[in-house]
This record gives structure tokens, C-alpha cells and sequence, in this order.
């Protein structure tokens, strides 16, 4: 492993802001730490940086306790939330300032700067001031900087966090380009699962400065460790319900699961595209309250008739029933998910 | 291309950032307990430790003297009277340069500072040609004020006007007008949204600043020294009669411990007010809230603070001036150069080389001495000790400047160190009184960088001393000019210490105006105004080229 944490802890106050975090990173792999605000993320990243002092467990770089080793000769980058550039210096001084400060002799200087430059994108900005930089230059040019020393390690600290969506969706397949060309050895942190699976090998859910889960992408999203998991990554339909067999007592009544799911009490997920809806007649009668143009399909909000927690489904543009309508429910138990 | 990566340092314990931290802050504390703590300390034993055995009971019977307690009387009710009536004359003022523009205005602002960093001596001596017997007032209408105390309250408001206009006026101008305007669509009248949600932000200012006044004229030597004659006369003035005309150091030992801990409680109560100031407001950049006055009120309101700044402001200076050149051919100035029987060893003019050559070393001492000071005190999560340090360094502008010269010459004068008769004593007093601006001046700024800027450099492999000269110091290389100059206009004008301590043959500008002062004769008298003049324009051309340095987030003088 190129990094590893051993039950990283850190405390603000008697607050853990890290609690007890076990974390390795591959070399070549791109690691993204998903979270919501306030779980840990951040802190995360500070540590590894040394940034943030440890109050127990460590970390590791190829093998080696970082304890004590100061953040300017840990060997790894960081690019900030809101990217950090010098305001007095130009693009060039900022791309460069890495190499200057590991004695990198003149000419090489220039020259990695100029292909930095190349490499996202803006050839020849080198005399730009940065105060003249658009939100995306900004950006890159972050990106050139934390790159130009050739760090063991490149954070970042949700890198796009602040570009607008179109932005986003553009450059974080760049990103993942350009990280696999070079082979850089990543780990990013970021709110946003959208970016964070089209970023990352591996996703690690945080909360509460915990690991709540650890997978492919594809893993995460097909099988949430937990309701926490579930909610966050934007499903609504979760309901504690008591598996046995095929399928599973919960307030939307009986619901199938699929084979081999655990027994007992659980939490349930159903996925909306698991929700179909019927004649009023039949299954679960629910009352439309709400529908969502979602682009691709219209997400209907649901009011069970007897009180049981709203449902989402997804629902292609023609069959959408209108606000008000009375609908009958069934579940597929393709779509639905005993979690942890 | 291959960068060389630097191995694993050997474990080092974590808290070595802090280590550093205490380790920049030993330099001015070691300097802080030698040339302050140690000679104050030692007055006040002398004062009250006879043959080996405290006196405790001459603070009791000091206290208990009439005239003791009328000059105790004096020194605050002259102090309240003086901060109100600079609060009533300058906070217009503070409005009108914060949110008015107008041709001029960056001369002006200049122009209004130049009294504060003037010698007191030279304010004393303005207003003495101004009020006093022969001034233009006299020759005008007969009216004399120098016997009266409205003079050393004119004085004050000239001294300070500054202060109220640059901490409040800087405040205001960066307060952004669209919470007032907020405020207003939410059904606020005009002057409800200015009383509920501009004077709260302003308030802790303008009780930081009027705090400044009162300390200020609370310990003022040097124009209440000229001004007040033989009716008034404050603690510092008394501390200096009683240790250099009648000799008795125990009471001025008690008069100085009673100053000590007066300041002391004004400076706690400043440190609290600065700390609710530093509260989160929003502030902008102090350029785009300035308009131009709009309706006959509004431009009443300039006139007004511009016929007072004429007034106030101006016309001492310019009748100072007038007087220097009420001589033919400059008479006064030419005397200057010319050896006069016994007053000087030198001819006058000398002072003004002496009192450069002091400034700059004392200028010198007092950027290092309070850099370091400011650098360590940068992180607003200091521990205790650090944030009582930095109280601590403000004393030296109230405790008793007389006390810390004649502290000097009787503390300092034996090995290992013994000063006494080097030169250096001057600048060493001097840099003393420059220091708290030094780093009222430095601390802002550098705690206004982002924290996080300096953590992307040491991510990128600087260590924290190129992270201090890579970052910090290209942001705060113009706050330190500002410093650097106030340091220097403020050492140029120091006097309570110097007069103690300034040799005889090597006299500073004020020590020289005061000598001539003292004594009689036309031409003494116009020397003094010549000299005064000449201090005047060294230091109103320092401040003229700070003022082009001014950055929107200068601290607070």
C-alpha cells in the first residue's frame, strides 16, 4: 500500500472528528472519500497532509510512520477546496513554486511549467495574473501546481466543488483521463456522488468520522451497506420491515425481497425504479402528492392511504399520473435490498 | 526531470510549532523584562524600600496628601473631558471620510494624521503661539486661553483626532451598505436601520478608539508640561516634578504604580472592546461604499468637518510656522546653527541630526523587537499566555515614559549592564513607546492572510520559514513600511523618556524645543518655534509617504 491509516483519530474539543479510520490506497488506484459536510473528509485529507496532528493511530507512506514528519517534506499534494493560488504571484510562479521550493534548477522549472500547462489545457498562461483566472483556469491551474512536484500522493479537497455543473461534468472525465495516463495515485474527497463515481476505482463512504463503507462504485450503489448509505446516496424509499423468506413485513405491507437476503429486522431499500404503479384496485393504494421532471423520467411522490412513510418512484414521461391522482402500488423484488 | 525527495526526518515531537511559536516570542519578552519590566521595577523599589525594608504605608500617605489627590482629579476629569469633546469633533469626521468622496480627500486624510505622530512638545508649543501670551489670539482679540484648561483640551482633540478618524472611519468605510439596505426593505426607517444595525457594529470601535484617547491624555506629559503651567499638572507631569525638581522618588514611586494600574484597566478593557471588534462583520473594500455628498445636509456636514480641520487642525501648525519666520531674514533658523552660551554644548541644528540618527536605530529595534512579537502572536488560537502577552505589550504606552527614562538611569548603570552613558539608552527608550504600534500595525494583516494559503505552500515542500517569506511577507511587506514609519515618527517625537536620558551635548528635537522654552527671550522663543517647525515637516513627510503605502486593512492607528 502507498498509504495506509491505522485507526486514525482526531479530536476537536471531545468531538472525534476522525474515529478510529483504517484506510489504504494502492499506487496507480484513485480513492474517493464520500461525505456529507461535517463527516470527517476534510480532516482526513489534513492528516494524511500533515496538516492536522493525529491524537492516536497512524500514517502510513510506503511503509513509513509519518508521525513527526511536517507537512513540507511528507512528498505528497494537496489541492485545496477553493484551489489557494498565490494572489501575487503569476500562473507560472504558482505552477512553479513546488519546484522552487524542492531546488529545482531554473531551466527544468520553466520547462515543467510550460508542460504542466500544456497538460490541462492552458498552454502559454504562464504570465496570466491569477486574479484574471476563471473559476475552471483557477482550477487547472491548482491542479498544475499540486502535480508539479510529482507527489507520491495527489489529494483533493472536493476538487470541483466550486465550478457549475456542466463544468463539472466535463472535467472530472479529464481528471480521470489524465490521472490514469500519468498514473497518479489518488485521493479525493468530495459531497457529491456523481462525482465521485465517475472519478473513482474506489469509493469510501464517511460519516461521522467513521468508514460506513468501502467498494467499487458499482458496489456502493447496488448494495448500500446501510440506511445511512442508502439516504445519502439519494434513495428515499427505506423502511425497517422483518424479513423472513422471499419477503419481508414493513409498513408498505409485504414486500418482496430477493433470495438469500438476510432474516429478521432490517432496514429495506427499494429502489424508485422498483415501485410500479398499478390500478387504483390494487396492491398499496397511495395518493400522488408531488412529480419531479427528472429529464430521462418523472419522479412521483407518493402518499400511502394509510399513513405508512411517503414512496418515490420513477415513472417513464407518458404513463406519469398527475398530482392528486389515487394509484395502486407494487414493489419488484429485483430492485429492492435488505441492507446491513 | 527528478526531485530529489527529502528522507524522513528524525520524530519530532508535535509540538514543535508551538516551541517555535514561544521560542520568536522569547526575544521580545527577554527585551520587554530587561528595558522595561526592570527599570520601572526598579523606581518603584527604590521609592518604596528603604534600608531593606518595604514602605508600604507612603502608598496610604501619598494617597492621603490634598495635592496628590487634586492632580488625581485633574488627570481624569481632563481625560473624560478630552475624549468627549474628540468624540463630539472627530466622529463627523470618521463619517465623513468613510462614506464621502470628495477632491482631496487622500491629502486630507494624510493631513489630519500629521498631528498625531507630532511631538507632543511641538502640540504644545502650537497651541502655545496659538493661545498663549502673544499668540495670534492675544494680538487678535486679547483672549488668552494657555491659563485656562481649555487650552490642553484643544491640544487633545488636535493630538487625537486621528485616532477616532482612522478607527472608526476605517471601520465604517469597510461596513457594507447593503446590510443597512437590507434592513430597510425589511421595513427599517432610515435611522432605525442606521441604530440597529450599523451603530452595533460601530460601537466596539468607538469604544476601542475613545478608550486610546483617554489613555492617551490620561498619561499626556508634554502639553500638559507646556500648557498647564503651575495650576495643572496630570500624574506623568507630576512624576516628573517629584523625581527631577524635588527629588522625592517615593512618591513619585506611589504616583507611579497609581498610573500602572490605571493603564492596566484601560488596556484590559481595550484588549476586550479590539477582541468584540474582531467579531465577524462583513466587511468590503472600503472604496466602493465612499460617494459623493448628495443634498444640502450632506454637504453642510463636509463643511462643517472641513472648517473644524482648518480650524482645529490646521491653523496651530500654520501659526507655528508664522511664528518661526516672525523674525527677518530667518533669524530664528540661522541662530540655530550658532553655539548660545551655555544652553547647548552644540548649536541647536545638531538636534536634528542626533534625533535621526536615534529614530533609525530606535525605528530599527522596535520593527524587529515588534515583528517578532506579531509573528508569534499571528494564530488567534494562542494559548493564554500568548494573548496576556500581547495586553502586555501595550503598556509601554501608558506607563509613565518619565518613570521608564529615569528607570533606565538608575537600573541600567551597573555590569553587566551597564548603559549609562551609551548612546544606545535613547533609541532603546524610544523603541519601547514603537513597539505596540509596530505590532498593532502588523498583527492584522498578518492574521488576515488565509491560514490555508500558508498550508498549500508546506504542502508543496516549503518549510515554515520560506512559507513565512513566501507568503506572509509579500502580503505584509506594506504594513510593515507603515509600522516602520510610524515607529520612526513616534521615536522622533518621544520625549518623557528622552528627556531624562539624552545627554546634555547630544539633545534630541523635542528635548531641544523644551530647553528653549524654558527659557526666556524672544529669540529663545523663536528658535523654539523654528526647531518645532522643522520637526513638524520631518514628520508630516514621513507620514505623507506612508500615506501612499496605506493599505485598507492598516490596524489601528
Amino acid at each position: 500500500m502507498l498509504l495506509s491509516l491505522e485507526d486514525a483519530t482526531v479530536r476537536f474539543g471531545g468531538r472525534a472528528v476522525l474515529d478510529g479510520v483504517g484506510l489504504g490506497v494502492a499506487e496507480h488506484e484513485i480513492v474517493c472519500v464520500l461525505g456529507p459536510s461535517g463527516s470527517g473528509k476534510s480532516t482526513l485529507l489534513r492528516a494524511v497532509a500533515g496538516l492536522q496532528p493525529l491524537d492516536s493511530g497512524r500514517v502510513l507512506l510506503d511503509g513509513r510512520d509519518q508521525a513527526g514528519v511536517p507537512a513540507h517534506k511528507r512528498g505528497v499534494g494537496l489541492m485545496f477546496q477553493d484551489h489557494q493560488l498565490f494572489p501575487q504571484r503569476d500562473v507560472g510562479g504558482n505552477v512553479g513554486f513546488g519546484l522552487r521550493m524542492h531546488g529545482a534548477a531554473k531551466e527544468l522549472q520553466g520547462e515543467r511549467v510550460r508542460e504542466l500547462l500544456d497538460l490541462v489545457g492552458l498552454p502559454g498562461a504562464g504570465h496570466r495574473a491569477v486574479a484574471s483566472l476563471s473559476g475552471g483556469e483557477q482550477q487547472r491551474v491548482a491542479l498544475a501546481r499540486a502535480l508539479a512536484p510529482r507527489p507520491r500522493l495527489l489529494m483533493l479537497d472536493e476538487p470541483l466543488g466550486q465550478l457549475d455543473r456542466s463544468l463539472r461534468e466535463r472535467l472530472v472525465v479529464e481528471l480521470r483521463e489524465l490521472f490514469g495516463r500519468l498514473g497518479t495515485t489518488v485521493l479525493a474527497v468530495t459531497h457529491d456522488q456523481g462525482e465521485a463515481f465517475a472519478l473513482a476505482d474506489r469509493v469510501v463512504v464517511m460519516r461521522d468520522g467513521r468508514i460506513a463503507q468501502s467498494g467499487t462504485p458499482l458496489e456502493v450503489w447496488q448494495r448500500p451497506a446501510d440506511e445511512f448509505v442508502a439516504r445519502f446516496l439519494g434513495f428515499e424509499n427505506v423502511v425497517e420491515g422483518s424479513v423472513a423468506g422471499e419477503a419481508a413485513d414493513t409498513a408498505w405491507g409485504k414486500v418482496p425481497v430477493p433470495a438469500g437476503a438476510a432474516q429478521g429486522v432490517r432496514s429495506v431499500l427499494v429502489r424508485p425504479a422498483g415501485v410500479r404503479l398499478v390500478g387504483a384496485d390494487e396492491g398499496l393504494r397511495c395518493v400522488v402528492v408531488a412529480r419531479t421532471f427528472k429529464g430521462t423520467h418523472v419522479a412521483v411522490r407518493l402518499q400511502p392511504e394509510e399513513g405508512a412513510p411517503r414512496l418515490e418512484a420513477a415513472c417513464a414521461l407518458r404513463v406519469a399520473p398527475g398530482v392528486g391522482d389515487v394509484v395502486g402500488v407494487e414493489f419488484d423484488a429485483e430492485e429492492i435490498v435488505v441492507l446491513g | 526531470m527528478d526531485l530529489a525527495r527529502t528522507e524522513v526526518a528524525p520524530r519530532k515531537g508535535p509540538g514543535k510549532s508551538a516551541a517555535a511559536r514561544l521560542g520568536l516570542i522569547a526575544v521580545p519578552v527577554a527585551f520587554f523584562a530587561v528595558f522595561f519590566a526592570y527599570p520601572v521595577a526598579a523606581i518603584v523599589v527604590r521609592g518604596l524600600k528603604v534600608d531593606g525594608v518595604w514602605h508600604l504605608g507612603r502608598i496610604a500617605d501619598v494617597l492621603g496628601q490634598s495635592d496628590v489627590r487634586h492632580v488625581l482629579w485633574f488627570t481624569t476629569w481632563q481625560a473624560l473631558a478630552s475624549t468627549a469633546l474628540t468624540l463630539l469633533i472627530a466622529l463627523p469626521g470618521a463619517y465623513v471620510f468613510a462614506r464621502f468622496e470628495f477632491p482631496g480627500k487622500q491629502v486630507l486624510r494624510a493631513v489630519v494624521t500629521v498631528p498625531f505622530v507630532l511631538p507632543t512638545v511641538v502640540v504644545g508649543t502650537a497651541f502655545l503661539a496659538l493661545v498663549g501670551r502673544g499668540g495670534l489670539l492675544d494680538e487678535l482679540w486679547g483672549v488668552r486661553l494657555d491659563t485656562t484648561v481649555w487650552a490642553i483640551l484643544l491640544a487633545h482633540v488636535f493630538f487625537n483626532y486621528a485616532v477616532v478618524v482612522r478607527t472608526v472611519g476605517g471601520l465604517w468605510g469597510q461596513l457594507d451598505p447593503r446590510q443597512e439596505e437590507a434592513a430597510r426593505m425589511l421595513g427599517a426607517s432610515r435611522l432605525a436601520a442606521w441604530r440597529k444595525v450599523t451603530l452595533p457594529a460601530l460601537a466596539p470601535a468607538v469604544a476601542a478608539a475613545a478608550l486610546m484617547v483617554f489613555l492617551f491624555t490620561f498619561t499626556s506629559f508634554g502639553v500638559v508640561q507646556i500648557l498647564g503651567g503651575p495650576t495643572f499638572s496630570t500624574l506623568e507631569v507630576e512624576i516628573y516634578r517629584q523625581t527631577s525638581e524635588i527629588f522625592d522618588l517615593s512618591t513619585a514611586a506611589v504616583l507611579t504604580l497609581i498610573q500602572f494600574v490605571a493603564v492596566g484597566g484601560i488596556l484590559a478593557l481595550h484588549a476586550w472592546t479590539v477582541r468584540r471588534r474582531e467579531t465577524a462583520l462583513r466587511l468590503v473594500d472600503a472604496s466602493v461604499t465612499a460617494r459623493r455628498p448628495r443634498g444640502a445636509g450632506q454637504w453642510a456636514l463636509l463643511a462643517g468637518v472641513l472648517v473644524c480641520v482648518v480650524v482645529l487642525l490646521l491653523l496651530p501648525l500654520a501659526v507655528l510656522v508664522q511664528r518661526s519666520l516672525d523674525a527677518p531674514d530667518f533669524a530664528y533658523y540661522r541662530a540655530l546653527t550658532s553655539e548660545d552660551g551655555g544652553l547647548f554644548l552644540v548649536p541647536p541644528i545638531e538636534a536634528i541630526g542626533n534625533s535621526l540618527q536615534y529614530a533609525v536605530v530606535a525605528t530599527a529595534i522596535a520593527v524587529l523587537i515588534g515583528g517578532l512579537a506579531a509573528v508569534a502572536l499571528t494564530r488567534r488560537d494562542a494559548g493564554r499566555f500568548v494573548r496576556g502577552f500581547d495586553a502586555l505589550l501595550m503598556l509601554p504606552l501608558g506607563v509613565s515614559a518619565v518613570t521608564v527614562g529615569f528607570g533606565f538611569l538608575i537600573a541600567l548603570d551597573e555590569p553587566p549592564l551597564d548603559l549609562r552613558s551609551s548612546w544606545i539608552l535613547v533609541p532603546l527608550a524610544q523603541a519601547l513607546v514603537g513597539v505596540p504600534f509596530v505590532v498593532r500595525t502588523m498583527l492584522p494583516v498578518l492574521r488576515a492572510v488565509d491560514v490555508r494559503l500558508r498550508e498549500a505552500a508546506a504542502v508543496l515542500g516549503a518549510s515554515p520559514w520560506r512559507v513565512w517569506r513566501e507568503v506572509d511577507l509579500p502580503m505584509v511587506r506594506r504594513a510593515l513600511l507603515i509600522a516602520a514609519g510610524f515607529a520612526f515618527a513616534v521615536s522622533l517625537g518621544e520625549f518623557g523618556a528622552t528627556v531624562f536620558i539624552a545627554r546634555p551635548d547630544n539633545p534630541t528635537l523635542p528635548v531641544a524645543v523644551a530647553r528653549l522654552l524654558g527659557r526666556a527671550g524672544e529669540l529663545n522663543y523663536g528658535q523654539a518655534m523654528a526647531l518645532s517647525t522643522i520637526l513638524m515637516i520631518v514628520c508630516a513627510v514621513a507620514l505623507l509617504v506612508l500615506e501612499r503605502l496605506r493599505t485598507d486593512r492598516t490596524g489601528e492607528f
